[in-house]
């Protein structure tokens, strides 16, 4: 059972070293950052590869898809979730590996009942938008 | 170069209360100082060193230091990895006094969260800001994120993660400063409001107001003091720093522990006593996997069986009944870890929970998140004469 009730969407901080990522959104593309020497994919994205130290970095979107690798509901937010009652934090592992904290949501954006959540679920990126320029990319079960 | 040996903790004071709405907290910083340089034999006059963590009200340490009046420093250090801070701050000051840097080391902490929340820092925010708060984690559902995970890949319970606080609350009803002293059963953990599932509210440590504070001296200046001392034999820090691959099923622990039982020359079989860092019941459960006191994933099996109680568990841990029960002041539970560890050795702590021949103690602190940007810091002490 999900409700229709959509979470909040706070914008995030925008700088201009994120700024790409976050117009990404905007269009409903999800970017991480690939070391140029060492092809890490690199997550949060920054400018410099934490795994060998270059300062060569380059957005690569990716496919938006991956798996649950662990979930909660947590019921008492914070902030602007103070107030939206349960709702779900999440990592999701992508198909090309990092691993990203996320809201996990229903098809319809609406809260996930607590039967359908399961770590290893299947899931897919959407985008929440912030009303600033920006989307928050949340994951949904996958459709297919 | 090693500090085994080279510094001794002399003063341990934990502030006796839970709830100061009457007090500022620089002056609970100067509470702590006075009580533990009084424990040790000293006074502020006598402190050439200072540590403090980045919470600490002002510029830096200076300006506790200036409202403490310590015109004689030689070395400051602010070093800021959360609640395990403290525990950081005497293998900090046990390497400077072995450096030769300075010989009476003061560490404080204070803070009222629970009477006067603080606002909100003016500090910028992290780079990794913008990836993660805007999804609404908070302090509980990150520590829940570790637990459902940890449930995942070796089969722990929510009942397994209850006996932390059972073992807690046993000992807590022997402290009459604890602010929870009532025992609790595993049922009541799990009967407890969900906080962020799978952690319920008895999962989850006190909000209290407090401090306390620890004088670490030089082997000269210990030889000289009226009370017992207790010995710096070893400490290991490792910030935990995974980047793209988070991993939320071990903690820094993993790498502080086997630092310092090398430095200290004991394996966790030679461990006494442990305070073990419970912000959370599943804090402690993989704690105590990743120092070794048993097998990856087997936390569960090893805490349900009740190794965590003292004084006759395979592991005492926390006897002053720790974060979960007696006292997290200022959402930092380091500097009571050590606090506890120190009357251990000393022979000091209640009655029904003193381990008997308590020759060696191990701290371990944590601090800050857990996937990712994890202070860990593990310290091993030593009665006066090991």
């Amino acid at each position: 059972m999900s409700e229709t009730r959509q979470l909040p969407a706070p914008a995030p901080e925008v700088n201009p070293e994120t700024e790409p990522f976050w117009a990404a959104t905007a269009r409903g593309e999800l970017l991480v950052k690939q070391c140029e020497e060492c092809a890490s994919l690199i997550w949060y994205p920054r400018s410099v590869c934490p795994d060998c130290g270059s300062l060569r970095t380059r957005w690569r979107p990716v496919s938006g898809r991956g798996r649950v690798y662990s979930y909660t509901v947590n019921h008492r937010g914070e902030g602007p979730y103070r107030d939206c009652g349960p709702y779900v934090l999440a990592y999701v592992e992508l198909d090309e590996g990092p691993r990203l904290m996320t809201n996990i949501v229903a098809a319809d954006g609406g809260r996930l009942g607590d039967g359908e959540l399961a770590v290893g679920l299947p899931v897919e990126v959407a985008f929440h938008d912030t009303g600033e320029g920006s989307a928050l990319p949340r994951f949904r079960p996958q459709s297919h | 170069m090693s500090i085994r040996g080279k510094a001794f903790i002399a003063g341990a004071y934990e502030h006796p209360d839970r709830k100061i709405p009457d007090k500022s907290v620089a002056q609970v910083h100067a509470e702590v100082a006075v009580g533990a340089l009084a424990d040790a034999g000293l006074s502020l006059a006598d402190v050439d060193g200072f540590f403090c963590s980045g919470d600490a009200p002002g510029f830096g340490p200076l300006s506790m230091a200036d409202y403490l009046g310590l015109t004689r420093l030689r070395y400051v250090d602010s070093t800021e990895t959360g609640g395990s801070s403290y525990v950081g701050h005497v293998g900090h000051a046990a390497a400077a006094i072995a450096a030769g840097k300075c010989r009476v080391a003061l560490i404080t902490l204070a803070g009222l969260p629970r009477s006067q929340p603080p606002a909100r820092s003016g500090r910028p925010s992290g780079p990794e800001s913008a990836f993660e708060s805007p999804f609404g984690p908070t302090t509980p559902s990150m520590y829940a994120l570790a637990a459902r995970r940890h449930m995942h890949e070796y089969g722990t319970t929510s009942a397994q993660l209850a006996a932390v606080k059972v073992a807690a609350s046993q000992h807590a009803q022997h402290n009459p400063n604890a602010m929870l002293r009532n025992p609790v059963t595993a049922e009541e953990v799990l009967d407890s409001p969900m906080i962020s599932d799978p952690l319920h509210r008895l999962d989850c440590c006190v909000i209290s107001d407090g401090g306390g504070a620890l004088v670490v001296v030089a082997p000269e200046i210990a030889k000289n003091l009226p009370g017992r001392t207790v010995k710096v034999l070893g400490h290991g820090e490792a910030p935990k720093l995974q980047g793209s691959r988070i991993d939320l099923t071990h903690t820094g622990a993993v790498w502080s522990g086997p630092r310092a039982f090398a430095e200290a020359g004991v394996t966790p079989a030679d461990v006494d006593y442990a305070s073990i860092y419970d912000s959370f019941t599943i804090t402690v459960l993989q704690t105590v996997e990743d120092l070794g006191f048993c097998e990856k994933g087997k936390g569960g099996a090893f805490v349900a069986d009740g190794a965590l109680l003292a004084p006759h568990g395979a592991l005492p841990f926390n006897t002053d009944g720790g974060g979960l029960c007696n006292n997290h002041p200022t959402n930092r539970g380091g500097m009571t870890k050590v606090i506890e560890a120190v009357r251990q050795l000393r022979g000091e702590a209640n009655a029904p929970v003193q381990v008997p021949g308590c020759d060696i103690a191990l701290v371990h602190g944590t601090g800050g998140s857990i996937g990712t940007r994890m202070g860990s810091a593990t310290l091993i002490l030593g009665q006066e004469d090991a």
